[in-house]
């Protein structure tokens, strides 16, 4: 009887049962679709994140960022160019640690020291930096007023200014003018990172697939090879089995990496300990990657790094999430605050509005459940029904919105929207990407700052068994709350005020 | 049977207080044939709710086989009334949704009894009251008369001890209005029930062995001649 009275009642009221139905439905749909598109925005944010130091790592190790002494001025790239004849070259080739802030290799080992560390590896980011040109002297012609006056010959044009020529010159006296003369230089310049061989599946080179040739193997800790990403070996024309020359130093090329997305952490990867040699930074690193031992306490673990190994900057991918800003970043935010409570809302007030439909459907009922009561139905009975009906609601709700909300999310996966991640500044924290030829040259800067980083990524929504759990519960519980407004008013009624008010 | 002793009922409308019974006594003895009537806001419906256990009294007992119904808890009166009274009403208040099986059914629910018997006995009550070709149909698609017949097989399909109508003819034409009397008082008879009805029709009341009339909450009792079906006067 339960159920042919359930379906009939259904059957009768169709039209505010489908009411109640699309309601639940609606607010269960958006919350689905809104829930998979924050797992969506925050696996995105989390390969922008394993784009930068790769999988496996929680956090970074860097040195601390010290102030200038008075008088001081910070580090820069410095180039000097002795005064050579004319259109003799002139060149620098210089390779520079990335911000100039670097640990001594030991800081490893205490850092690995730390309760809570699974692993710990060092590292060191390097820009190499070739200049190339020649200057040419300016001509002085002399002006007629002056004639006859001593006048700077051959003055001397100043200021290369990346490659351009350009720049009219001084040395000339009152009333001669210079003419030609000026400077072309070339620069080439591309990063490297000296990787611990021993250690290859944490670091930057993870976030790198091996696309020819093969990787570092464990031996080679002090050999003679290189790594080069795709896009820089594509533009200088390389390929495995190349050599590549870093100061004055032949590498083979014994595999190219291409990043997984985006831009790689690094344009060439060399043993650690040769880029240490090559760099003059003989036991010196720029970044230690660190692996937890509980994800869950990555905080802890940066403060008691912090404390105990001191003059360093502990970076977690929560403090580099912080840093991300672009459209990835606005619509996670979006997605997060507005969406998430705009669901939520929307699903309030569709249970609201079931739950008055649903008392306002006892209130039209009265008559009936008298009647009921009066031949012998007990409140309890009488309440079930009415739960019942509002619960088949809130379970066909359920399903239209479980349905109408994969649609969305796979929807939203088909069309995959490409977001744009914009990683800011972080004091101390990872290099800069390799950039292009002339890219990030002075990537990381005084202090190892990290530079802005763009990595565009296709935003999914993957829709968890976690989501559609909640949104059976959801649905569930909305209509055990619309059934509770009806069911509180059927249970309080009594049969003889029941009949009396409709006779 | 049933035995009323010194029963009030006060309600409260606005400021004034409204004295439905004001101290009524009254006895029936099981196959008794009772018809009350008066004016309208006198007292008879909330009488006939007192006989069927759905409203309490002010004061006073009413005792159904020595069982005191408004010392009952809500629970053990909702089975009291499930078991022992059925109830005819003026409006037929069967349920819209359900069939006339179905809805002869709803009087078996409580009684637990199993869906099969339910149908068996369902369909019986039905065919006792000549509706047994349409207990298929919903209320909608049934006549007034129709639709009492189904109320009247689902107050008598669990076998109660009592049978209670309110009006049971007043929505209905002359026709039909003969009809449902000659079912209840045939069914009265086949059954030997305690038989309490509420009519506004003087016509009725003259058929009845036992006359109620309540003013203002007072009851009075007249005995009638034996009960012999008469023709009802149009």
């Amino acid at each position: 009887m339960f159920f042919t009275y359930l379906r009939r009642e259904l059957r009768r009221r169709r039209k505010a049962a489908l009411v109640v139905a699309s309601g639940l439905a609606l607010g269960i749909a958006l919350v689905i679709v809104v829930n998979s598109v924050s797992t969506g925005m925050s696996r995105a944010q989390g390969k922008v994140l394993e784009s930068l130091y790769g999988l496996g790592t929680d956090l970074t190790v860097t040195k601390a960022q010290e102030r200038p002494e008075d008088g001081s001025r910070p580090q820069r790239p410095r180039f000097e160019f002795q005064g050579k004849e004319e259109g003799e070259e002139q060149s620098s080739d210089r390779l520079m640690v990335q911000g100039f802030q670097t640990l001594a290799d030991s800081t490893v080992a205490s850092v690995a020291g730390q309760p809570g560390v699974d692993r710990a590896v060092g590292g060191l980011s390097l820009v190499n930096l070739k200049i190339n040109g020649e200057f040419e002297r300016g001509r002085i012609q002399r002006g007629q007023t002056q004639q006859g006056q001593p006048g700077g010959e051959n003055g001397q044009n100043g200021g290369a200014q990346n490659g351009q020529n350009g720049g009219a010159g001084g040395g000339s006296g009152p009333g001669d003018t210079v003419t030609g003369g000026g400077a072309a230089f070339d620069v080439d310049s591309f990063t490297l990172y000296g990787t611990d061989v021993t250690a290859p599946d944490l670091g930057p080179l993870t976030t790198s697939t091996v696309s020819r040739g093969r990787t570092f193997k464990t031996s080679e800790t002090d050999a003679k090879v290189a790594v080069v990403d795709s896009a820089y070996a594509q533009e200088q024309g390389l390929d495995v089995g190349d050599e590549l020359t870093v100061k004055g130093i032949e590498f083979e090329i014994v595999g190219i990496a291409t990043a997984d997305r985006g831009q790689s952490a690094a344009q060439v990867y060399l043993p650690l300990k040769q880029a240490q040699t090559l760099s003059s930074s003989a036991s010196k690193i720029t970044t230690i990657y660190v692996k937890a031992t509980d994800s869950t306490r990555i905080d802890a673990l940066k403060t008691a790094i912090q404390k105990n190994v001191t003059g360093t900057t502990v970076t977690t991918s929560a403090d580099l999430a912080r840093t991300v800003s672009g459209s990835l970043d606005t619509a996670a935010d979006l997605a997060s605050n507005v969406g998430r409570w705009l669901s939520y809302a929307v699903l309030l007030a569709a249970v609201l509005v079931a739950g008055l439909l649903t008392s306002s459907a006892v209130t039209r009922r009265v008559r009936e459940f008298g009647t009921l009561k009066a031949l012998g139905w007990t409140s309890g009975r009488v309440t079930r029904q009415v739960v019942g009906e509002a619960l088949v609601n809130g379970v066909v709700g359920g399903a239209l919105g479980i349905a109408i909300g994969l649609v969305g999310a796979y929807a939203v996966t088909v069309a995959g929207p490409t977001l744009t991640a914009e990683l800011g500044s972080v004091g101390g924290a990872f290099g800069g990407g390799g950039g292009g030829r002339g890219g990030t040259v002075f990537g990381g800067g005084p202090g190892g700052t990290a530079t802005g980083r763009t990595v565009d990524i296709a935003l999914t929504a993957p829709v968890g068994i976690t989501t559609v759990g909640l949104a059976v519960l959801l649905a569930l519980g909305g209509g055990l709350v619309a059934g509770a407004f009806g069911a509180w008013r059927a249970s309080r009624l009594r049969p003889a005020d029941a009949l009396r008010r409709v006779e | 049977m049933y035995e009323l002793i010194g029963v009030t009922k006060q309600y409260r409308r606005g400021q004034t207080r409204v004295d439905a019974l004001a101290g009524v006594d009254l006895t029936l003895d099981q196959g008794d044939r009772l018809v009350i009537q008066g004016p309208t806001g006198g007292g008879k419906s909330t009488l006939l709710q007192m006989l069927g256990g759905l409203d309490r009294p002010t004061s006073g007992r009413v005792l159904l086989d020595g069982i005191d119904l408004a010392a009952l808890s809500e629970r053990r009166l909702t089975a009291v009334r499930g078991q022992n009274i059925g109830f005819v009403f003026q409006s037929f208040n069967l349920i819209p949704t359900l069939t006339a099986q179905e809805n002869v059914e709803t009087a078996l629910v409580p009684l637990g009894i199993r869906p099969a018997e339910r149908r068996g006995r369902a369909a019986e009550a039905l065919e006792s009251v000549g509706l047994g070709e349409r207990r298929g149909h919903l209320p909608s698609e049934l006549s007034g008369g129709q639709q009492q017949r189904v109320a009247i097989a689902r107050a008598l399909v669990k076998r109660p001890k009592v049978l209670l109508a309110d009006e049971p003819t007043g929505n209905l034409d002359e026709s039909m209005r003969d009809e449902i009397v000659d079912v209840l008082e045939g069914l009265w008879k086949e059954h030997g029930l305690t038989f309490v009805m509420v009519t506004h029709d003087s016509a009725i009341a003259r058929r009845a062995p036992r006359l109620a009339t309540i003013r203002k909450g007072r009851i009075t009792i007249k005995e009638n001649r034996p009960a012999a079906p008469a023709p009802v006067e149009a």
